[in-house]
């Protein structure tokens, strides 16, 4: 189905934050850390404030009033300390965006600085284990004995692989327009992936009742995460607003949403495997060293992918974490599966060279009945049949194993295939669905931002309804619409669409109008183990010469129960596959260890594939009908296309090339240094 | 971003005249503009020359004169550049995108600055953007930075496409200034960062570059290939200018190699170029070419890739010219 929004947005009418229109309007500018660590000493505004426009300077000189228990990176201007380079330490609010900016250059800020540390290694002295990792797992598990596996195994690896810092970059920034009422309510413009979620936490941050805050983000121009929870440019506008009595904007800059919108934290991934003379897994260990800051802690799940993956009596998976002068980790498209399958799948690449089997069949004999790790039964899994239509489809047959003998002139050719995982969860979530003029009006505080929501929704309630879909307004986007949960997780359609579907069965024996609340209904779904399968299949080339790699063909086969709309699940996917491309090949922030902070935080050095890199991607998928999901019998798609594609593209360089390069981006630096 | 005056010359002549310590020319603005945003180039005030009159692309005698103020897209497409100078047609098309192609000048092009890091964050160090305060690249992210002619104060690549082949193909940059007319031969616009890294060219202030002029095209195949891990819209790690011209019985009567991203200016790869001319055209004697000039290349950790790519570049672009 073509996107319900299509038009508005293609002829500019969409409105985003920034967007709004408001009156007396003025604007919130932040002055940035300059150093990595250490304390602000003083700050001096006197300058700034006699420069033409500015209304005000918010800084820790003079704290504006927050709760004392809001989240460290959204409670701006409390402390004296300097967690990061970049963290925000004051802001000016002016009547113009560009008086706002040349006065916050005037902002002096002196500093007692420390010495910082931003430099990840699996020796770190500050490794720790955290309680959980995200978004609630145990950190370690471990059956059986890995040790007595691998020791029994004849053959094994034992592999370390890197994955660099990498940038969510959205089209649109981060941006907010905040408006405080007379009777003290506020009203934020926020590009959030949820408004309910981010009305809960600026509610919290302030202070305030949530009833007293409203968000509304009808239209985001992509998250991958970084908008999936509060930023603090929503914090800033609502605070200067306060400040200066008057609504007050801001759009953060493509270098500030490097320092504090949040990133996927590097990893440094240890994967060991052992397989019997089948080939079957005797033992499989990975361990997952990563980073967080030392304002918060997040623990990003990477290696939980082995929980799920493959039969082995044998199975340990764990993380540590070292807290570092950096900003703190967030979000991005498949946190923890992403990095996680990587690893996991290149080293399943490596054990099929090691023990001599074709790498899909390597995976289908170790397909598993149950969930490795809990034991659990799935509700669905058909990791098989992807593998095999996408074996079928990519002409996998004809594939010879040998590395590094097919050529065309100075273009070494091969060929990799990795798995895709991604997990299927719903959140309760309520939605209202009403009779309007003789149409439907379906309200839920749902967020498009950019994928289809909207229209995948007006679906789904169309179907529910038994009308046609263009007899369907969805409305979303606004916390003051029936409470729902964020876009993230690859369970907005599943959660969103639970409590819709239940809310026209509602109207539909009402007549009038049906509400729904899925939370019962979700605390009763059973015990299984719900994911979503694929496959992903790479050809790519290899100049000998330059070791430049190029991707001529790029094929996911995904298991992702019923597909509610094929032209919205197809762009999830190719989006998620070609940014898995950005990462196997290209995407990197580098830490910058004389300063702090990072390198890189533009579009001209942080790059992403552009059309001439994505030449013949390809997303196909089976149907799979699974009753134990939800009722429309889907599974989220936004996060798998991501899954295992790094893998694929870098099994795909070995097989051509014969050199196994285990530190993301796979840049022609790194092929040439050994080989050529 | 610093307050600044906005003026349009009117002539050549007129900007020159015009031009006061402070002013800085503006072309396209794709490079300078971004500067200005960041805060790296504080001009108080621009002189508008991209519509100057030097928009024109002519035939005089066996000579090409191109504008200053010709749109990279332009040159690219222009029929008597892409009959007689493919190699530069080729090269203006792997810069930028065609968005940036359309605005860019061809003297901005020449102008434009360093992609280093940290010359682009006014919150570090940099001794091209702040004499004397340092060179973070060195010990730190130097990976497209200079294996060839760089010093202790910089470490930084000039980074046009544009530049490289017209290296290669000897062409002349008229320069108009308070100084009177001067023509300067490429590469020499360029200079070694040496201990001045603030200064890129061999240009006085005030300067106007009215044009480029291009011998008859040299005898022989020419190609330029860049190579960059994103297919397109990307710097070059390395790219490569290179005509050849291999006699009938098989020597190489002339050669032209210029080198891109491996240091401050488009380089010349002379040394290779002495090395092949008179010799046999064979992938030995390209081989053995390419090492003579790379022995000169004096690599950082993280950019010691560039000497094999650029002697793997050189050796594959004269193998594939050779007839
Ligand atoms: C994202 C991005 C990617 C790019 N990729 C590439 C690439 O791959 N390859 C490549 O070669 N380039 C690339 N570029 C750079 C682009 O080619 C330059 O920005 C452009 O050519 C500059 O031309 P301009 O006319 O806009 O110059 P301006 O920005 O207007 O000026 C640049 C400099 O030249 C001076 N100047 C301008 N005209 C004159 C004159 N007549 N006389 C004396 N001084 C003058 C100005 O004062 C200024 O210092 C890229 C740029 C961007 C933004
Ligand atoms: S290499 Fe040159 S431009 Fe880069 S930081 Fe050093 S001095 Fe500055």
């Amino acid at each position: 189905m073509n996107r319900v929004e299509g038009r508005v947005k293609v002829t500019g009418l969409a409105t985003y934050a920034a967007e709004y229109p408001a009156e007396n309007v003025a604007y919130a500018y932040p002055v940035q850390a300059q150093i990595a660590k250490g304390r602000v000493k003083r700050i001096d505004v006197a300058q700034a404030l006699e420069l033409p426009g500015v209304l005000a300077v918010l800084s820790c000189e003079d704290p504006p009033r927050v709760a004392e228990d809001a989240d460290p990176e959204l409670a701006l201007f409390q402390r004296r300390d300097v967690a990061y380079r970049g963290q925000f330490v004051a802001a000016v609010v002016a009547d113009t965006y560009e008086n706002a900016r040349a006065a916050a250059a005037a902002v002096r800020v002196d500093y007692d600085p420390d010495d910082h540390d931003v430099r990840l290694s699996a020796d770190h002295p500050g490794l720790y284990r955290p309680d959980v990792v995200n978004p609630g797992f145990p950190t370690d598990t471990a059956k059986g004995d890995v040790e007595a596996g691998l020791a029994q195994a004849a053959t094994t690896v034992d592999v370390t692989y890197e994955t660099p810092v990498l940038h969510n970059n959205p089209m649109e920034p981060h941006a907010a327009l905040a408006f405080w009422d007379a009777e003290g309510r506020l009203l934020v413009y926020d590009t959030a992936q949820g408004a309910s979620g981010s009305r809960a936490a600026i509610a919290k941050t302030l202070g305030l009742p949530p009833d007293r805050v409203r968000v509304v983000s009808r239209h985001v121009g992509g998250g991958f995460g970084a908008k999936g929870t509060t930023r603090p440019q929503a914090v800033l506008a609502a605070l200067a607003a306060r400040e200066v009595r008057r609504p007050v904007k801001i759009a953060l800059t493509r270098h500030q949403m490097f320092d504090v919108t949040g990133y996927r934290t590097p990893t440094i991934q240890r994967v060991r495997i052992g397989a019997d003379a089948e080939g079957r897994l005797t033992a499989l260990e990975h361990v997952a060293y990563e980073q967080t800051s030392t304002l918060l802690e997040f623990a990003e799940q990477t290696a939980v992918v082995g929980r799920v993956m493959y039969a082995t009596p044998n199975l340990r998976t764990a993380h540590r974490l070292v807290r570092l002068d950096v900003s703190t980790p967030s979000w991005m498209r498949a946190p923890g599966e992403c990095p996680g399958m990587y690893a996991l799948e290149s080293a399943m690449d490596e054990l099929a060279y090691a023990a001599g089997l074709d790498p899909v069949e390597l995976r289908v004999r170790n397909d598993p009945e149950t969930e490795p790790e809990g034991g659990l039964p799935f509700s669905s899994r058909n990791l098989v049949g992807c593998l095999r239509e996408g074996a079928r489809r990519f002409g996998w047959e004809r594939r010879d194993p040998a590395p590094g003998i097919r050529r065309e002139g100075e273009w070494l050719v091969g060929t990799g295939v990795a798995a895709s995982t991604y997990p299927a969860r719903r959140m309760p979530c309520q939605a209202v669905a009403t009779v309007r003029d003789g149409d439907f009006l379906v309200q839920v505080a749902a967020a498009d931002i950019g994928t289809g929501a909207r229209t995948a929704l007006t679906r789904i309630a169309a179907g529910a309804l038994g009308v046609a879909p263009d007899r369907v307004h969805v409305e979303l986007g606004d916390s003051d619409l029936p409470r729902a949960p964020v876009a993230g997780g690859s369970m907005g359609t599943a959660s969103w669409g639970s409590a819709v579907v239940r809310a026209c069965e509602e109207l539909r024996r009402d007549g009038r109008e049906g509400r729904a609340d899925t939370t019962e209904e979700i605390k009763r779904d059973a015990e299984l183990a719900r994911h979503a399968f694929g496959a992903q299949f790479a050809e790519v080339r290899v100049s000998s010469v330059t070791g430049e790699v190029r991707v001529s063909r790029l094929l996911g086969v995904f298991a992702a129960g019923h597909i509610v709309d094929a032209k919205l699940a197809r762009s999830q996917f190719l989006g998620g596959m070609t940014m898995g491309m950005g990462m196997a090949l290209m995407e990197e922030t580098p830490i910058d260890e004389e300063f702090g902070g990072f390198l890189h935080r533009d579009l001209a050095q942080y790059h992403v594939p552009v059309c001439a890199d994505a030449r013949h991607v390809e997303a196909v998928w089976l149907e799979e009908h699974d009753d134990a999901l939800n009722p429309m019998g889907s599974k989220g798609i936004g996060e798998i296309g991501i899954v295992g594609t790094a893998a694929a593209i870098g099994n795909a360089v070995f097989h051509a090339t014969g050199h196994r390069v285990r530190e993301l981006p796979i840049t022609p630096a790194k092929i040439l240094a050994p080989r050529f | 971003m610093k307050p600044f005056e906005y003026a349009r010359a009117t002539g050549p002549a007129e900007a020159v005249r015009d031009y006061t310590p402070g002013t800085m020319y503006l072309g396209g603005g794709t490079n300078l503009v971004d500067l200005m945003k960041l805060g790296v180039a504080e001009p108080d005030r621009l002189l508008d020359v991209s519509r100057l009159p030097l928009d024109g692309i002519e035939e005089a005698r066996d000579r090409v004169r191109v504008g200053a103020t010709v749109r990279n897209t332009d040159l690219a497409a222009h029929p008597l550049i892409r009959a007689r100078y493919p190699m530069l047609a080729r090269a203006v098309l792997t810069g930028a995108s065609g968005q940036v192609r359309n605005v860019a000048t061809v003297a901005g092009n020449l102008l434009q600055r360093t992609r280093c890091t940290y010359f682009q964050d006014v919150t570090r160090p940099c001794n091209k953007r702040r004499p004397g305060s340092g060179c973070p690249a060195i010990a730190g992210d130097h990976a497209n930075l200079a294996i060839l002619g760089a010093s202790d104060a910089c470490v930084a690549t000039h980074p046009s496409d544009l530049a490289v082949a017209l290296a290669a193909l000897d062409a002349e940059v008229h320069v108009t200034g308070p100084g009177g007319d001067r023509i300067v031969p490429m590469p020499g616009l360029h200079r070694l960062p040496g201990h001045e890294p603030e200064r890129d060219t061999v240009l006085a202030p005030g300067d106007l570059i009215t044009g480029v002029e291009l011998p008859p095209p040299p005898p022989g195949a020419s190609l330029y290939r860049k190579v960059r891990e994103r297919a397109s819209f990307a710097f070059a790690l390395v790219s490569i200018a290179a005509v050849l011209d291999v006699a009938a019985d098989g020597t190489v009567a002339d050669c032209r190699i210029a080198l891109g991203g491996v240091a401050h200016v488009p380089w010349r790869a002379e040394r290779a170029e002495r090395a092949l001319i008179g010799g046999p055209a064979t992938g030995e004697a390209f081989l053995q070419a390419a090492e003579a000039e790379l022995e000169q290349a004096a690599p950082l950790p993280r950019n010691a890739y560039k000497v094999p790519l650029a002697r793997n570049l050189i050796v594959a672009t004269l193998e594939e010219l050779a007839p």
